[in-house]
């Protein structure tokens, strides 16, 4: 029998325990599926973040460091510096990275680390059910924006790599989505290369992935996704925004 | 015996490096000690002081309150620190810079016009070392030998031509304080 | 190896490099900043990295990721930048992370004074951060000291995988003494099988992590922890007796305080003819307290002296529980006693004559 389909055996054989309909899996599954591509396994060291994410150093087959909110980069830094041959991949969400840890992305952004960040822009926080976001758009409901986010008292939602891509470096960003299939295998692509730097040795990556949160959207799935076409590509456009190189 | 000395004046007159040149000569010969300054934003304006004990037992605090010797450099030193000599310790008073004279009289007070003579040696940056010479003489808190032998410790390679000077200015002052007991 | 003289701040500094630390994070804050100064200069010529990070926060979570990562790590700072670090720290505790912490108090609360103090005791000793848990905390009362308890301190981290802290005051930053390095012998250690170091050849992945979210996994963590402690408080308690030997009144004092209290000692003696000794804890956590209460029995009463305005005259008066009368007398806000001030309460306490 032919196989069309195999998990990478860069994931742990453990079931996640993400809400269905949840891009979360997508995502691992990306970076787990690069990691194996590349052949870094067996030096790759990964950060998990405090939030719905927390529990992925049980879900990746490499080495893991748990880090507080919002202090992964400083974390990753550290390691990779220890280890230079290592491959250092942190995971972020929103809050995690654009809101508690905005200090620590910024600098290791700043300083060109050499790790790799994918970070989970899903508009809300979701471990803590459903809190605004720095990522949150104008009007959204949430369960701290119950009257709908508004940025006269609250400010306008952080467009992380339009920030950060003013940094002078060879940092590479890139905004992608897991929405549809076509942005899927984009998203795979910018994740792949965002490790692949990191094997050449080249500075800071980052891969901000619009994702989902239909249970903390109060949507079904499907919903869920066209909800990203509709509303968070318009605010938070796809594409590469630093270190475009082939 | 234990010398306990505060050594102050203001920034400039090298305070801070006749006391460690009376660590490093104490160390250097066997005795224990200790260097203490006084450190955070008072060290910008008045007075700049460092305490240094030379002592043959393990040194205590390291703060000196109750000093066996004084070291004035300039007025305001004298009025912070005078109150500190132990009753027949010894004050040192750069009289170049210092019109008056200590109110104490349980004490053994030492006029030295540092800067005079250290401009009749043609240099005045080593007034200090002038006051240090009368120190040695009065105190023999280390040998005056002890100070050549440790000078570019303090004051690195770079500056060994510079002992010549120093030299004179230290043997100068011995001299004034040794004719002053006399 | 023969004496040289240093500033406390720097002999620290030079110690962990002979330690092995390769790796150090911080950030600037008065009276600590000769020792990132002079790790900025040593680190890059002996292989290492020093990091001048962000904030105290990321500087901590560096020392926790290279801790973590393996490598011998510290950072340094002072009271406020302490406080800043205390999450950090209680992650590090969870996680089982070895590295050494220094922290030259300073007067607080709040922004303070840049004057010494021994007003973070509570802050060190009860763990500072969230959570059960517990540093080892060496208290250096002279250069020399500080030397010794850095290279141990490390070898205690990585022995029993445990945040230390060496808790020093601006006095000891700053004041210069001659110090000998490498008077400590090195521990024999297990090695560090369970570091992320990349999985290699091995088959499991080593996962760093302090969070257990079932209450009953929890719960049997906090007791290995515990079960730990009790280990280095059997193991590791240090501490220094000083002419107690005759004595009818006991100083208790670490740090700064204890060389003050010592000279105080002497002069009372000297002046008065009052035998008064000096128990000085050299470890703060774990506390010298049966050796205090030892100790106790056999005076008349106690005198606790510290820069603050009573912290570790608690855990006396707790060692001691009630026996015997126990004074105190603090000087805070980067205010430093005098042997004088010393000498004047035990005086009083032994009704002016011996």
């Amino acid at each position: 029998m032919a196989v069309v389909f195999k998990k990478s055996p860069v994931l742990a054989d453990v079931p996640l325990h993400y809400c269905p309909g949840c891009t979360h899996g997508i995502v691992h599954r990306l970076i787990a599926e690069s990691i194996e591509e590349l052949g870094v396994a067996d030096r790759a060291i990964g950060i998990a973040p405090v939030g719905c994410a927390v529990f992925a150093y049980n879900y990746f087959n490499c080495d893991m460091q748990q880090a507080a909110h919002g202090r992964a980069p400083a974390v990753g830094t550290a390691i990779k510096r220890v280890h230079p041959d290592s491959i250092v991949f942190a995971y972020q969400g929103d809050g995690d990275l654009a809101s508690i840890g905005a200090a620590e992305i910024v600098h290791a952004a700043a300083r060109d680390e050499k790790i790799t960040v994918i970070f989970i822009n899903n508009a809300v926080y979701g471990m803590t059910h459903g809190q605004m976001a720095p990522t949150s758009l104008p009007g959204q409901v949430t369960t701290t924006s119950p009257y709908g986010r508004d940025v006269n008292h609250c400010g306008y939602p952080i467009r992380v790599c339009e920030m950060l891509c003013t940094l002078e470096g060879n940092q590479y960003m890139e905004r992608v989505a897991v929405n549809n299939v076509k942005n899927v295998l984009a998203a795979k692509k910018a994740i792949k290369k965002a490790f692949q730097r990191q094997v050449e040795g080249k500075g800071f990556s980052l891969v901000e992935v619009l994702s989902t949160c239909p249970t903390n959207w109060g949507m079904s799935p499907q919903e869920a996704l066209k909800w990203v076409d509709e509303k968070m590509i318009p605010y938070y456009p796809l594409g590469c925004y630093k270190g475009g190189d082939k | 015996m234990t010398h306990e000395m505060i050594i102050a004046g203001f920034g400039g007159q090298g305070v801070m490096s006749l006391g460690e040149l009376l660590t490093y000569a104490g160390m250097h010969e066997g005795k224990e000690v200790s260097w203490m300054p006084s450190y955070g934003p008072e060290m910008r304006g008045g007075a700049a002081s460092c305490g240094v004990i030379v002592s043959d037992e393990p040194v205590g605090s390291p703060v000196v309150t109750e000093a066996t010797a004084v070291v004035v450099m300039n007025l305001p030193s004298l009025d912070k620190f005078e109150e500190n000599v132990l009753p027949g310790g010894c004050l040192f008073i750069n009289s170049s810079l210092i019109e008056r004279n200590s109110t104490r009289t349980d004490i053994k007070v030492y006029r030295i016009p540092a800067n005079e003579e250290a401009q009749a040696l043609g240099n005045t940056r080593v007034a200090g070392m002038v006051i240090l010479g009368a120190v040695i003489a009065v105190t023999g808190v280390v040998a005056i030998d002890s100070i050549g032998e440790i000078f570019t410790k303090v004051f690195g390679e770079k500056r060994a031509k510079l002992w010549d000077i120093n030299k004179q200015a230290l043997e100068r002052g011995y001299a004034i304080a040794k004719e002053m007991m006399a | 190896m023969s004496k040289i003289l240093m500033k406390g701040n720097e002999a620290i500094a030079e110690a962990a490099i002979q330690a092995g630390c390769r790796y150090f994070f911080g950030y600037p804050i008065t009276p600590q900043n000769q020792i990132p100064e002079y790790m900025s200069r040593r680190l890059p010529q002996v292989g290492g990295c020093f990091l001048q990070a962000e904030s105290e926060v990321a500087a901590i979570n560096m020392v926790y990721g290279a801790g973590g990562a393996g490598a011998r790590a510290m950072t340094s700072s002072s009271s406020p930048g302490i406080s800043l670090k205390q999450e950090g720290i209680s992650y590090i505790a969870g996680a089982q992370v070895p590295c050494v912490i220094v922290n030259m108090m300073r007067g607080g609360p709040g922004l303070g004074s840049i004057q010494p103090s021994q007003s973070d005791y509570y802050q060190a000793t009860r763990g500072g951060g969230h959570g059960d848990y517990r540093c080892v905390v060496l208290a250096p009362s002279t250069v020399q000291e500080a030397v010794d308890m850095m290279a141990e301190g490390f070898d205690i981290a990585d022995q029993y995988r445990i945040p230390v802290i060496l808790c020093g005051d601006g006095m000891l930053g700053q004041m210069m003494e001659p110090v000998e390095m490498g008077r400590y012998t090195p521990r024999k250690l297990p090695e560090k099988t369970w570091a992320t170091t990349g999985m290699g050849s091995r088959k499991t992945p080593n996962i760093i992590n302090s969070l257990y979210i079932d209450a009953a996994i929890l719960e049997q963590k906090n007791a290995e922890l515990a079960a730990i402690y009790d280990e280095i408080s059997a193991n590791e308690t240090k501490w220094e007796s000083y002419r107690m030997e005759d004595a009818d009144y006991m100083v208790v004092a670490y740090g700064t305080t204890a060389r003050i209290a010592k000279s105080a000692i002497t002069k009372i003696r000297a002046e008065y003819g009052i035998k008064v000794g000096l128990l000085r804890p050299m470890t703060l956590w774990p506390f010298p307290s049966a050796a205090i209460a030892e100790a106790a029995a056999k005076v008349k009463a106690v005198l606790t002296v510290e820069m603050s305005t009573g912290q570790m005259v608690d855990d006396v008066r707790l060692a001691i529980a009630g026996s015997k009368p126990v004074e105190f007398l603090g000087r805070s806000g980067g205010m430093i006693p005098a042997p004088r001030e010393i000498i004047d309460k035990l005086v009083e306490m032994a009704g002016g004559k011996a």
